[in-house]
């Protein structure tokens, strides 16, 4: 017997994946098409970020992708100046939540956003990243 | 249905590494708290275990723990809700109480930190949120708290130096505390010293002087039904309140960032239980694993309206002699926190303030205290209120 093909797309997600089997996996295909996307409930119309296979309000599976496009603003960040295991060499890089309207999103700042332009309020997007060579991410660009 | 009372108190002393395994660690704080009650094994009806998973190689340690206490064939079983274990441990117990299934009930919390490094534990407690979709991006717990204090900070003008008097109050206390782990007296410049370690970024605006220490401790709280309570203890102080809540682990899902919403529900319930207000609280212990952790508590708890919370400490009103006297032991910020310790720990300070046996930080009068115990970044939010009839 052949064995099982493990779906594991997951793994390559940012700089340390810790899950392989999701049954959102075509998120990293999205990323690699240049979309960021979240998922919505075709039966109730809720959205969510991150994608979830399941929707909690109608109990259904019915999802479809939306793409998370244009500008959000920064509600808050912190640049981390230690880092957990397996992250050092990134640092120093700056997490944060950008809100877009009908979704927040959780991730980092682009290592290019000068220091100083940096503030709560700030006008944001989000745009796909390659952290190293078998990795894929999203990172928040200036608008 | 009568009440549910703790008769008796125990913690280890909290250390940077301690001497010993696990088993013997939870042994310190269940031996304080059998000499406290003086009571047998035999006096005690079911163990509940708490501690947070992946810092030792133990899995499954109430069955490990429960014989080493000498409770067999008694019921035990393990609560984990991260850093608020213990104090879940304990509102499970108080239903077993209630429920008349059991009469008396021990919770023991322990944590042993130091058997990892210092970075593979922040990893551990990264893990402790969202691991599929933030994880990723190299979170740690000081991050997340980084994320509450630079909202906070953005929506009310509060300041570096707001946050680090929450940690200077919580040195002068560390100094009386012989089970803390930090006990030096320290001083605002400390945090403006280039020299100083305080000072040093950890995760902006969070300095290594706003951040708790990892620790290795135990707890142990016995939980008793009013009949027994009443038969076995000479002092026992009741549980007249008991909140608990979630909120999303995800940070996406948070309405806002200046406060917990967990630790605002669970505090609600509590107050409605014990049928009190906040003024009606004479001594409070808050979960205070960062700086910015304590201000978000005293505006949750309302003890200050969002946004005043740094009223209370710039005024000193949160120090002994002060209006609502917070963390007097020395919090989480100088007592260190090992993670399933420190409910328990937060609780047996409360009820030694409220028997009026807490020595050299006794405040006058305390018939009413608080607990206030926050599982991750504001997950899950346990509140309590204790009082002396």
């Amino acid at each position: 017997m052949g064995k099982k093909e493990v779906d594991n797309r997951f793994r390559q997600f940012g700089t340390v994946s810790f899950t392989g089997l999701t049954r959102v996996n075509d998120f990293i295909d999205r990323l690699k098409e240049g979309k960021i996307m979240g998922t919505r409930c075709k039966t109730c119309g809720a959205h969510f970020f991150p994608p979830r296979a399941d929707c909690c309000l109608s109990l259904d599976n019915n999802i479809e992708w939306f793409e998370i496009k244009g500008a959000g603003t920064l509600e808050t960040y912190s640049t981390l100046s230690y880092a957990p295991t397996g992250f050092e060499k990134d640092l120093p890089y700056t997490i944060a939540v950008v809100d877009f309207g009908t979704v927040k999103v959780f991730g980092r700042l682009d290592a290019g956003i000068p220091r100083e332009k940096v503030a709560v309020g700030m006008k944001l997007r989000a745009a796909v990243s390659k952290p190293n060579e078998t990795q894929i991410s999203y990172r928040f660009i200036e608008a | 249905m009568g009440k549910v009372g703790i008769i008796g108190v125990g913690q280890s002393k909290f250390t940077r590494a301690f001497n010993g395994s696990i088993r013997e660690l939870a042994f310190e704080a269940f031996r304080e708290a059998m000499l406290d009650a003086r009571l047998g094994t035999k006096d005690i009806d079911a163990s509940i275990i708490c501690s947070a998973p992946e810092y030792d190689k133990q899995r499954s340690p109430s069955g490990i723990i429960a014989e080493y206490f000498g409770l067999n064939p008694q019921p035990t079983c393990y609560v984990e809700t991260l850093c608020s274990s213990s104090t879940s441990g304990i509102r499970l117990a108080y239903s077993l109480v209630k429920s008349g299934l059991h009469d008396v009930v021990l919770v023991a919390g322990f944590q042993k930190m130091s058997e990892i490094t210092s970075a593979e534990s922040q990893e551990r407690m990264g893990r402790g949120a969202d691991i599929q979709w933030e994880s990723p991006f190299g979170t740690m717990m000081p991050s997340y708290y980084a994320l509450h204090a630079q909202a906070h900070m953005a929506k009310y003008g509060t300041t570096l130096e707001d946050l680090a008097r929450i940690r200077i109050k919580s040195a002068h206390y560390g100094v009386l505390n012989e089970k803390a782990v930090l006990r030096q007296p320290l001083a605002l410049e400390a945090f403006t010293d280039p020299e100083s370690r305080l000072a040093n970024p950890i995760s902006s605006p969070l300095r290594t002087g706003d951040c708790c220490a990892n620790a290795d401790g135990s707890s142990c709280v016995i939980v008793a039904s009013e009949k027994k309570a009443r038969a076995l203890s000479p002092k026992p102080v009741w549980i007249l309140g008991l909140g608990s809540a979630t909120a999303s682990v995800n940070m996406t899902g948070r309405d806002a960032f200046s406060g917990l919403a967990a630790a605002r529900e669970a505090g609600r319930q509590a107050y409605k239980m014990a049928r009190i207000k906040p003024k009606d609280v004479h001594v409070a212990e808050v979960h205070d694993c960062f700086t910015i952790a304590e201000l978000m508590a005293y505006e949750n708890l309302g003890f200050a309206k969002p946004g005043e919370g740094v009223e209370l400490i710039r005024n000193k009103e949160t120090y002994a002699e002060g209006s609502i006297p917070v963390n007097i032991d020395g919090g989480l910020l100088s007592k260190g926190h090992p993670i399933g310790a420190t409910g328990g720990s937060q609780v047996r300070t409360i009820v030694l303030q409220l028997r009026g046996e807490a020595g050299n930080i006794q405040v006058k009068n305390a018939t009413v205290g608080l607990v206030h115990n926050i599982g991750g970044v504001g997950i899950y939010a346990n509140v309590m209120i204790l009082g002396r009839e």
